[in-house]
């Protein structure tokens, strides 16, 4: 059988990286959320060069291809601030208040629910549920899960990594 | 590998451990991790080098111990004391008790609880299987290969276990169902798509205990005729992503899973799947359609996946703690777990305590347990003094269940009739600072931001819904809007394809019949009698006065 030598969109090593997960699936179609997590991992984001890359080596239409990446919350089709900060909004959570934690970290930031600030310095995301119901309110910044926060203390802590130079 | 030998590996495994004589068990559950228990591990090794104790004592990092709220937390040996809130400069204090003996738990949270899928929780080192061997791990499944299929499955259906992801359809008859569809090329799904806000159960037993599904599924797939299964985890879990990884790559190498299991003719490879935050793929048609790489949408059922699944092919899907089920079942017999529960609800079941409660973390009580002792008994009441309101039971598709049925026993049934369902075992505790619409307003902004969108009554039905409540919490609704839910509330109930849709409404319509006076207060008084929603009269006067 002749297989279809895959060429990667650049000389960027992380390539690799992707064009791997989707050869230890042998490039079958039903490995395009794997391999999407793979990308996200690896650039942070899918953007449409990664989209078209992925859509041609599992030959899957791109059309599918964006439909899955817009279907997930998971998964970020702009690029992240430098520090993010996750704000679960599960029900523990909700009635415990992290929606005030949210209300102020976007007045305080000036930014929307799932932007980033202009600088590039904070992205505000929220999440349905981390599973930490048993610390509630939770919030997860920079990958890190912080249970019973008050509002004063996650506002601070994110005004000193967004103002640490 | 035949089972002396697995036994002979494990010994060998836990003695190169130098295991002391009294273990000391540190929380390294996700809960506990974040209130840095790991921190409390590395002080007591510390310490315990510094006293030169390393005979008698020694650190061990196990799965979730249930009181998240109170952690980190530490125990030691089985059925010790649990230390709560634990810093690194407890450690000399809780070695030194260590080593004279150990003290009794006496807290009812932890007395009060019969523990099966949770057994080995808080009990073995989740990251080493040879820590689960010795607890009679993946002794089930070698019995269950010299039975027939068919042997295995009447024993299920013995037992009388039912889904525990929710919905509470009889496993037994699922798995025969799957049995008799085809012969090759059958698939068995474990669901971890634990999606309801509230719940960590599937959480914690796949970061406490991952070895305990594999047997499950294992077993599952020798009574149905599978080779294949996956187990499809969301991506907010890492850690149970990560500690599940780990666990198969070890049951390969000690020969439980995999090829020629145990010696015999039986195959079963088990692979991960990793959804990526939709609510929906919870629904085992849309989890399929997650699996096969596509966007997560359910189809219409019948055919159902036990017949038409994954690929085309009969699938037999089960929730995390079902599978968790199965191995004690195994060994101990189904009469023995028919014994525990009501009459139609078997066994034990897990719940995720959280909300305005004092001791939020994890439980397991037997079916037929009263609400209020698990509330007041085992979750310590209402904390601040404040007075209980409402329990809300099964997430978004559940309701919120009043003061005056907390005598009530739970399970399937009597959930059902008070309006709300078992769920997978969320369990979120209100009080008089909740307000009951809001909660209502909560639960479909969630499902209307989740709903997928293939059928009519739940895309729109979802957002016509919250739009009214989201009226009435701003103090202008009127008393036609109550009629309007209802019949809203009806119509997506009944024709919305998956259960996503058809739960839906079951928020609005617990909380309209147990707190009316709440949405009444809301619409004629324009208050919000808990002060959670912000109603402005003042504006409102003035609105009115200007478009007059």
């Amino acid at each position: 059988m002749l297989i279809k030598k895959i060429i990667l969109p650049s000389d960027d090593n992380r390539w690799k990286l992707i064009n791997a997960t989707m050869k230890r699936h042998g490039y079958q179609p039903n490995c395009l959320i794997e391999t999407m997590h793979t990308v996200q991992e690896t650039f942070g984001y899918l953007d449409e060069i990664s989209l078209k890359f992925v859509a041609f080596a599992l030959k899957v239409p791109l059309s599918s291809v964006f439909g899955v990446a817009t279907f997930y919350n998971f998964f970020n089709l702009k690029p992240q601030g430098k520090h993010t900060c996750v704000v679960c909004l599960g029900t523990a959570c909700y009635i415990k208040g992290t929606n005030e934690i949210a209300e102020e970290i976007k007045k305080e930031f000036k930014i929307g629910m799932g932007k980033t600030t202009e600088d590039g310095q904070v992205s505000l995301l929220s999440a349905r549920c981390l599973g930490a119901c048993g610390i509630a309110p939770a919030v997860v910044i920079d990958g890190e899960v912080h249970g019973n926060v008050s509002t004063r203390e996650t506002v601070e802590t994110l005004r000193r990594l967004a103002y640490a130079n | 590998m035949l089972i002396e030998e697995l036994l002979e590996y494990a010994e060998k495994l836990r003695d190169r451990d130098k295991p002391g004589k009294h273990a000391i068990k540190v929380c390294s559950a996700a809960g506990c991790l974040s209130l840095k228990s790991d921190a409390v591990a590395e002080e007591l090794k510390k310490k315990i080098t510094e006293a030169g104790l390393e005979e008698e004592c020694w650190v061990k990092p196990v799965g979730c111990l249930g009181l998240c709220s109170k952690g980190p937390l530490v125990t030691v040996d089985t059925d010790g004391k649990v230390y709560q809130e634990v810093k690194p400069t407890d450690a000399g204090r809780i070695i030194a008790r260590a080593a004279e003996g150990v003290s009794k738990e006496t807290d009812p949270f932890f007395t009060r609880q019969q523990k099966i899928v949770l057994e080995n929780s808080g009990q073995v080192d989740p990251e080493k299987i040879q820590d689960y061997i010795l607890r009679d791990g993946y002794l089930a499944l070698n019995e269950v290969l010299e039975l027939t299929p068919q042997e295995v499955i009447d024993e299920v259906t013995l037992s009388g276990l039912r889904g525990r992801g929710g919905a509470g359809y009889p496993t037994g008859l699922k798995w025969n169902t799957v049995a008799k569809t085809g012969n090759v090329g059958k698939y068995v799904i474990c669901n971890a798509d634990e999606g309801d806000p509230g719940a960590f159960m599937d959480r914690s037993v796949l970061e406490g205990d991952p070895h305990r599904v594999l047997e499950g599924m294992a077993i599952a797939a020798f009574a149905v005729g599978a080779t294949e299964g996956f187990v499809y985890v969301r991506a907010e879990y890492p850690l149970a992503i990560k500690r599940l990884k780990n666990a198969i790559k070890q049951a390969e190498r000690a020969g439980v899973l995999g090829k020629n299991i145990f010696g015999t003719t039986f195959s079963f490879a088990v692979e991960i799947r990793i959804g990526a935050g939709a609510f929906v793929c919870g629904e085992e048609t849309a989890l399929i359609a997650s699996i096969e790489g596509r966007r997560g949408q359910p189809r219409p059922r019948p055919p159902y996946p036990a017949q038409v699944g994954l690929w085309g092919s009969p699938t037999l899907i089960n929730n995390v703690e079902t599978f968790a089920n199965i191995a004690p079942i195994m060994r101990h017999g189904g009469e023995w777990y028919a014994a525990i529960g009501t009459e139609k609800s078997k066994g034990t079941k897990v719940f995720a305590l959280a909300g305005k409660i004092n001791n939020t973390g994890l439980i397991e009580v037997p079916m037929g347990t009263k609400l209020r002792d698990v509330i007041y008994d085992i979750g310590g009441g209402i904390p601040d003094g404040k007075k209980f309101k409402a329990v809300q039971t099964g997430g978004p598709s559940g309701g919120c269940i009043p003061e005056q049925f907390l005598d009530h026993p739970i399970d399937y049934e009597s959930l059902g009739a008070l309006g709300s369902i078992m769920g997978s075992g969320g369990m979120i505790i209100m009080d008089e600072t909740s307000c009951m619409v809001d909660v209502a307003k909560y639960f479909l902004d969630f499902t209307k931001d989740e709903s997928c969108g293939k059928c009519v009554p739940c895309r729109v039905g979802t957002v016509q819904l919250y739009s009214i409540l989201d009226r009435i919490t701003k103090g202008e609704g009127t008393m036609e809007d109550l009629d309007e839910l209802d019949d809203l509330c009806d119509l997506v109930k009944n024709t919305s394809l998956c259960g996503l849709g058809q739960a839906a409404p079951n928020p609005v319509l617990s909380t309209i019949q147990y707190f009316r006076d709440e949405y009444v207060a809301h619409i004629i008084e324009k208050r919000c009698p808990a002060g959670v929603c912000k109603i402005h009269k003042g504006e409102r006067k003035q609105k009115e006065e200007v478009m007059a």
